[in-house]
Formats: structure tokens, C-alpha cells, sequence
């Protein structure tokens, strides 16, 4: 089994950029493409440089194009569902539904079972939620969904807290992480270390056909899974690193750069499997420590000094190994160089 | 009566009635930005333009871009010493972009298609001397010829070229490519008279009927030493040297021949005393090779080809067979001291490369031109102190090179045309850099430079074959394909794709993008993201 991507096998200008003059169009992103669908409009109230807005355009084009357009989108409550539909208005370019905040999974499901019924087993249907819709409240629909093997792409978009409330604390946010409810107080401050989900891994327990893990950092890899949880039937998995300038307390102009150092941090492993296996993973690229992960947001701007000097070495050591057991686990990084 | 669904009392809207731009503080704006390579090329080609043109394979496009400044570019593919390399961002991904390479194929390519420049504009009326026909010669030439004015080049020699073809040697610049560059600039109608030398620039002006003149006779003579020297020594200038073995009639210079000099014609000398059968080929150098004028390529290629270096030395008194040196050190100030300690060298002949000067004698009498230190003083339009008299290359100060000649050509054409039309000379003003710091190199793929092929050490000792092979066309390509556009959109489309507003419109092909300030947030990832660096965030306009 090989990775949904195709390295680039040519040197040129911009290689990891969306699009390359240079490329033929159909080797070219669908973002790059000028009709691309948009299906999340302008207009929309997510804050500058929202992470979650992006991935969800990114990931929903790319599903239109791979569906031809015959798809529905089912979202749990949260920031995008927030910001995208305050009534009457809506960004929504696609047919799209909302209905509470923990049964996403189950109203896809049942969307899909609908379609089927209707003889409309053409119509695909995804599921998108925020990381607290996903790992948090909806978990016990979606491992239901899981389980039955329905034929919904559930896509999370994990920014790591309860943003659109107020940044509280998910089962998605990392150690050490300052939030409305883990306060960088005490002698461990910020969210404790040793609890939260690893969702990807609990999908693939599921032995679902496909799981996917991407960001927002590297587009081509992005459009490259959705098509290809697209081409498979049954339950599918996506999970989508996307940055929260408010939650994270990062400048808006670096959701990109937060999201790839993530990923050549190795805190952010990027992988596909299959019914339960891994079958591939982005190489780390450049590696980076984590403090430089860390060091550009403020949520962890305790174990950093005014001058940006590690203040907590301890606990930049304890994520750090964190880092160093996801390189180990998924392979991260190749033991000879250019390998 | 209600006809909406149950429980809804308004239409669906769309979100594009919220303009979500009321919320920026800062905007982003596409600028484009000065790469180092236009930069420091001294012929001012814009070199990212060209590259752009070429990597989409658009060779001829990619042509007429450098022949807009440098009507020679396969002569500058071969002897220009690529300051743009030196200079290009590139080093911070892996290695610099082989810029000389891909401008070599393209010449080639041009002379093999039988590429021509544009026609003229039409005829001005204007009649323009040009004394010299070496680079800066021949450059005011074609750009003054291309404004539509009518030009005649005098040139000394019997042939054209000047230093391309009586300085730099046969290996480093082939002569039927010299010919061929020449031949297609005179085809745009400029007249070329050998055989000519110009010794009044005022009195030949007033004979032809010229209104301006732009005097290029380069820097022929070369500088004497006061060294002692025996009756039966041999003792010859390397100019006259690389001249006269330019011509065919190579001298006899014995099996040990010693250069004395430091610059790229000592180099050129002591190559060519290889080439001419001697054994043993030294140069002699007061200081240390760090300190040494002549560009690093030809030391290195001279020491590869078997030529010893002996630095710190002076030549202190030139005997028959032999001659005399005194070692050198270096004092504080980092200046030569002599240590009294002298040795002595085998010497059939001993080669003067001090540095040459232009002769400037066509230009004596002229009351208001200032020639000092061997070089004319020009203005920045490159106009002497006599109204209508403009001069370039070797002959004024600056970097001798080939490269510096052709954009001094450019520019006196600049200001000559201008000053024809009784306006004041256009410089334009150049664009900020674009600094390494402004890109964004993870979007680039890493690729080494291809390297040029070099002919075998032992073979060219022997013969006067061009030393460095060119590229083939997908080496050119791959070549051109490195450059990191720094500080122009090359249409990456990444600032389209990573607007998480859908703010970035894309005008299609080589039309670039215009920002939706109705919906931009300026938020800045654009700016962020963009591989080249070619947008600004800017404070919004209040």
C-alpha cells in the first residue's frame, strides 16, 4: 500500500506551494483550481486567520470535486457551525445540515441511511466536527457510526479546546496547554499530562476502512486523503490539525507555520491506515524541537521566559518526549539521511 | 399569508452581506521587490524575469528578456564572473542558482536558431559615434540603434571585439561566438568601420556629422614596472601577450615563464604560457590569495590546469634564466612589507600583469574632461565634462569586466538618447531588495546545482579548447527551475489557496492576483506564506 500522495518526483520553483504554472491541471490542488467551489463563502465570522475555516474549505472542495458535487455535510455545533450560519445567513456553498452538538455522527449516519433508502446511494455524506464535538461529546456516536461501518467520511477539526465557548479544556488538548480551565497556576501548570484521547488511533481500533491524520500546513496531502477516503465505501476517518490564533494565543498570520511545526515537531504525527493498520506516513521533512513549536503561543508561554528562554525545562523535556515516542511509533524520521 | 416552512420567517441569506474587511487593521498588498541578482549584475539584466521566462521552457521569450539589456549573452555565459551567483538567495536553501549556465544555453540556443533582436524603432535622424567595439562599445551601440538612431562604430583594430577578442583567451571565450553575437548586433543596423582608429573624438564628430559619442576604447596599455633587468632578460606585458596569442602569432616564451600580478590577466597570462608550451608557469603575488584581485574561479582553474602560485613575493631584479625575489609580510594594516630575504627563481620569461590603463588621447584638449589615474571622470548618466561626449568600460572607473562594459553601454544609450531629445538623463529609481529573510523556503524542493561539465585538467593545458561545457536542455531547465523568484509572484497560487476568507481573486495566467478588501480580514497567512516574498502587510489606510 502506498501514501495517498505521490512525493514530487521534480525540482522546481514552489514545489509544496497550492498551485505551479508549471504542473499539467489535473496534477495541480483544487484549491489552485479558479473555479473551485468555495464551499465555505466569504463572509463568514470565524476570527483572522482561523485554521478551522481553512481545513474546512480545504476538505470539503476537495470531497466536491471527488463527488462531483453530489454530497451532504452534517456539522455539529461548534466554531464552524457558529460562525459560518448566523441566521438567516449562511457561507454554506454545499447542502448542509446542523443539529446538535453531540449526534453529528448518528443524524450522518442516518443521512446516509436516508440516501440509501431513497435510492440515492450516489450522494455521499460527510461529518465534520470540532475536536469537541468529535472526541468529547459526539465520541459516543461516532464509535456507534464506527462500529456499524456506515458510510459517512467524519472529519474532525481539531484545535485542540472548546474554542468557540471560551477555550476550555477538550480530551484533545495537549499537556501543559494554558486554558479557561486549566490555568498556568500551580506547579504543574496548564492541562495535566497523562489524560486525554488519541482519536485517530481509537478510530483504527474500529478497524474502519480508512483513518487519515493531516494539517492545514500541507495542502497537496490534504486534497490527496479526502479523495481517497472519497473512492472507499463505509466508515472513514479524518483528523485535521488546524490552528486557533485566540485559543492558542498565536498571531493570526502563523496558523500555517503552527500547523507544519506540529507536524516537524512529530507532536502532530501525520499518517493514513487502513482497517486498523498504518499503511503510510509524512516523513518529517526539516525536524525542529518542540520549544519552537511552543514558544510562538501563548498557551504555553509559562514554561517560557520574557525573552523566550525555556523557563520549564522540565516540561519542555516531558513534551519533547512525547514528540520523540510519536517519530518512534509512526517512523517519522528516516535513521539515514535522504534515505 | 406565510408561505415559508414551518417555524421560518426569513429567507436564507448568503454571509457575502457580511464584509468581514471592516475588521482589518492591517492590509496585505503585492509588491514586487529588487532580487540580488538583478542586483549586483552589472550588464542590470533582470535575471528573474529571464528565469521565469525559461523555466516554462519559453527559451526565446527568455532571450529576448536578457537581449532587452545585453545583446551578448553567450559571450556573458561564458566570460562574465557572475556577481548574481554570489549574491542569490539560493545559498540559504542549498547552492546558488547556476544563473551563467542557463544564460550560456540560451545564447547558444539563440546563435544555433538564428534568433534575431527586435527590428529598430524608427529612424530618429540622430547620428551617434561610438568609438571601440568591444562589449561597452558594442552595448551603447545596439541600445542606441534600437532607440532608431543611426550609429557608427570606429574600432583600432582589424577586427571587432576589443578585449573579447584581443584579452580574454580563446578557452575561456570562443571566437566564433564572439563573431556570431557581433555579426547579429551590426544585422540591426549598426555601421561598423575597423581599421579606424578615432585620435580626436571632437575633430571625428564634426567629420561625420555625429551628435554625441560614447568613447570605449578599453584599458590596452598595459602598467610598467621599474624592475631591473638584465640585457638578454625577456621581459614582455601580458596584455600584448594574450594580443598577440589572440592573433595567432604566439611568442616563444621558454619552458619557465613567470607572471608577476595578482588579477584575473595575470591568471589569463599564466594560463596561456601553459598553452604555449611552458613547463613551469609561477605567478608571482605581493600579498595572499584571500587578498588577491583576480576572481576565484580562474585561480582556481589556473592551479587545476598546473599553474604555482608564490605569494607574498615581489620581483625585485629580472636576470637571464632567472630573476630575483624578495619575500614579503603582511604588516597590521594588512599591506605587503619587504623582509629582505631574496631567492631566487628559473626564468625564461618574466610576464607584467600590474594593471592596465586606457588611452585616452582622443579626449586631450578637451578643456572640461578630467582624465585621472588612466580613467576618464563621467557623471552617473556616463557623460564626460564635455557636453555631448559620454564614456564607459575599462575606460572609466570601475570594475573592468565584461560584464560592468555592457551595462555602462546600456546606460550611456540611457542617457544619450535622452539628452538627443534635450531631457534630463532617466535613472530610475530601483526597487527595495529582496532580502533572503523575506522568503519562505520551505516551499521549495531542495536541488544542487548542476554543475558544468569541465573539460579534463590534462587536456586543456594543451590546447586552447573552451575549458567549461554548457548545459543541455533539460540541465538548463532543472537549472532554471531552482530560482526562488525572490521578491516577484511567480502565479504560485499559494496566497489563492491559503485565505481562509476566499479574499485572494486570481486573475489567471500572467495576470497575478488582486486582493478582496470587501472580505479580507488581514489576517496575514498570505503574507506569511508567500514562498517569494512578494507581499507586505501594510497599516490600513485611515
Amino acid at each position: 500500500m502506498t501514501a495517498a500522495r505521490q512525493p514530487v518526483k521534480f525540482y522546481q520553483v514552489g514545489s509544496f506551494a497550492v498551485g505551479n504554472r508549471l504542473l499539467e491541471p489535473a496534477e495541480r490542488t483544487v484549491q489552485a483550481g479558479p473555479d473551485r467551489r468555495n464551499s465555505l463563502n466569504s463572509g463568514h465570522r470565524a476570527c483572522q486567520g482561523c485554521g478551522e475555516a481553512l481545513g474546512a474549505r480545504y476538505a470539503l472542495d476537495a470531497a466536491m470535486r471527488a463527488t462531483a458535487g453530489r454530497l451532504v455535510a452534517v456539522n455539529a455545533t461548534g466554531c464552524l457551525e457558529v460562525f459560518s450560519t448566523p441566521y438567516p445567513e449562511t457561507s454554506w456553498q454545499i447542502a448542509w445540515l446542523h443539529s446538535l452538538f453531540g449526534n453529528a455522527p448518528a443524524v450522518a449516519a442516518g443521512v446516509a441511511a436516508a440516501l440509501r433508502v431513497k435510492g440515492r446511494g450516489d450522494v455521499r455524506v460527510i461529518g465534520q466536527a470540532g475536536d469537541g464535538g468529535t472526541v468529547d461529546i459526539g465520541f459516543g456516536c461516532l464509535s456507534g457510526m464506527f462500529e456499524r461501518n456506515d458510510d459517512v467520511l467524519f472529519i474532525c477539526y481539531d484545535n485542540e479546546a472548546y474554542m468557540n465557548t471560551g477555550v476550555q479544556r477538550s480530551s484533545a488538548t495537549p499537556p501543559a496547554a494554558r486554558t479557561a480551565t486549566t490555568e498556568a497556576v500551580g506547579p504543574q501548570p496548564g492541562n495535566p499530562f497523562g489524560q486525554g484521547k488519541d482519536l485517530p488511533r481509537l478510530a483504527m481500533a474500529h478497524e474502519i476502512p480508512y483513518v487519515a491524520t493531516a494539517t492545514v500546513a500541507d495542502l497537496h496531502d490534504l486534497e490527496a486523503k479526502v479523495e481517497r477516503a472519497m473512492a472507499v465505501h463505509g466508515s472513514r476517518y479524518l483528523h485535521i490539525l488546524v490552528p486557533c490564533p485566540l485559543g492558542w494565543e498565536a498571531a493570526p498570520c502563523d496558523t500555517i507555520l503552527l500547523a507544519r511545526l506540529a507536524a516537524e515537531t512529530g507532536l502532530f504525527p501525520v499518517f493514513e491506515a487502513e482497517h486498523g493498520e498504518v499503511v503510510a506516513v509524512s516523513k518529517i521533512r526539516r525536524q525542529r524541537p518542540v520549544e519552537d513549536y511552543l514558544v510562538r503561543q501563548g498557551r504555553f508561554k509559562h514554561l517560557f521566559d520574557e525573552t523566550g528562554a525555556p523557563a520549564r525545562p522540565d516540561v519542555i523535556g516531558r513534551l519533547q518526549a512525547m514528540a520523540d515516542r510519536s517519530i518512534a511509533r509512526y517512523g517519522l524520521v528516516d535513521d539515514e539521511p535522504g534515505a | 399569508m406565510n408561505e415559508k416552512p414551518f417555524a421560518i420567517t426569513l429567507d436564507v441569506g448568503t454571509s457575502l452581506a457580511n464584509k468581514t474587511g471592516t475588521w482589518r487593521v492591517e492590509r496585505p498588498v503585492y509588491v514586487d521587490r529588487l532580487p540580488p541578482c538583478s542586483g549586483a549584475c552589472g550588464a542590470g539584466e533582470d535575471i528573474q524575469g529571464w528565469l521565469y521566462l525559461a523555466e516554462g521552457g519559453d527559451y526565446e521569450g527568455a532571450w529576448r528578456r536578457i537581449m532587452d539589456d545585453n545583446p551578448l549573452p553567450a559571450v556573458m555565459g561564458r566570460a562574465c564572473f557572475h556577481p548574481c551567483e554570489t549574491e542569490c538567495n539560493r545559498v540559504h536553501v542549498d547552492e546558488a542558482v547556476g544563473i551563467n549556465s542557463v544564460e550560456r544555453f540560451l545564447g547558444d540556443r539563440a546563435i544555433d536558431e538564428g534568433w534575431l533582436p527586435d527590428p529598430p524603432k524608427a529612424a530618429t535622424g540622430r547620428r551617434v559615434l561610438v568609438v571601440g567595439s568591444g562589449p561597452g562599445g558594442l552595448s551603447a551601440a545596439y541600445h542606441l540603434r534600437r532607440r532608431g538612431h543611426a550609429v557608427t562604430v570606429m574600432e583600432a583594430a582589424p577586427k571587432p571585439g576589443g578585449m573579447m577578442r584581443y584579452g580574454i583567451p580563446e578557452y575561456r571565450l570562443p571566437r566564433p561566438v564572439v563573431q556570431a553575437e557581433i555579426e547579429r548586433i551590426v544585422a540591426t543596423g549598426v555601421e561598423l568601420v575597423c581599421d579606424a582608429p578615432v585620435t580626436d573624438v571632437v575633430a571625428a564628430m564634426a567629420d561625420g556629422g555625429y551628435e554625441a559619442a560614447f568613447v570605449a576604447v578599453g584599458a590596452q596599455l598595459g602598467r610598467g614596472a621599474s624592475i631591473p633587468a638584465g640585457d638578454s632578460a625577456r621581459v614582455l606585458d601580458a596584455v600584448a601577450l594574450l594580443r598577440t596569442a589572440a592573433g595567432g602569432d604566439a611568442p616563444m616564451l621558454g619552458r619557465h615563464v613567470v607572471v608577476y600580478g595578482g588579477g584575473d590577466t595575470a591568471m589569463d597570462a599564466a594560463r596561456t604560457a601553459r598553452r604555449l608550451g611552458a613547463t613551469d608557469a609561477v605567478v608571482v603575488y605581493r600579498r595572499t590569495r584571500d587578498r588577491m584581485p583576480a576572481h576565484d574561479e580562474e585561480v582556481t582553474e589556473a592551479v587545476e590546469e598546473g599553474v604555482r602560485m608564490r605569494w607574498l613575493s615581489t620581483v625585485s631584479e629580472a636576470g637571464d634564466g632567472a630573476l630575483t625575489i624578495e619575500k614579503m609580510e603582511l604588516d597590521d594594516r594588512g599591506f605587503p612589507q619587504p623582509t629582505g630575504e631574496f631567492e631566487q627563481l628559473e626564468a625564461d620569461a618574466l610576464v607584467l600583469a600590474l594593471g592596465q590603463q586606457a588611452d585616452l588621447r582622443l579626449l586631450a584638449g578637451l578643456p572640461d574632461v578630467t582624465v585621472a589615474g588612466g580613467v576618464v571622470e563621467v557623471a552617473e548618466s556616463m557623460m564626460t565634462g564635455q557636453p555631448g561626449v559620454f564614456a564607459g568600460g575599462d575606460a572609466v572607473a570601475g570594475d573592468r569586466t565584461l560584464t560592468v562594459a555592457v551595462g555602462h553601454g546600456r546606460r550611456a544609450a540611457r542617457a544619450i538618447d535622452a539628452w538627443l531629445r534635450g531631457e534630463p538623463d532617466p535613472t530610475p529609481t530601483p526597487l527595495p531588495p529582496a532580502t533572503a529573510d523575506r522568503l519562505n523556503p520551505w516551499y521549495y524542493s531542495d536541488a544542487s546545482k548542476t554543475v558544468r561539465p569541465h573539460l579534463e585538467a590534462a587536456r586543456r593545458r594543451s590546447t586552447f579548447d573552451e575549458v567549461v561545457g554548457g548545459l543541455d536542455e533539460s540541465n538548463a531547465l532543472y537549472e532554471a527551475r531552482r530560482c526562488l523568484s525572490c521578491g516577484n509572484c511567480f502565479e504560485c497560487d499559494n496566497c489563492y489557496g491559503v485565505c481562509p476568507d476566499n479574499a485572494v481573486i486570481k486573475l489567471g495566467v500572467g495576470e497575478r492576483y488582486r486582493f478582496d478588501y470587501d472580505y479580507c480580514k488581514g489576517c496575514g497567512i498570505c503574507a506569511q506564506e508567500c514562498p517569494c516574498g512578494a507581499i507586505d502587510m501594510i497599516p490600513e489606510p485611515t
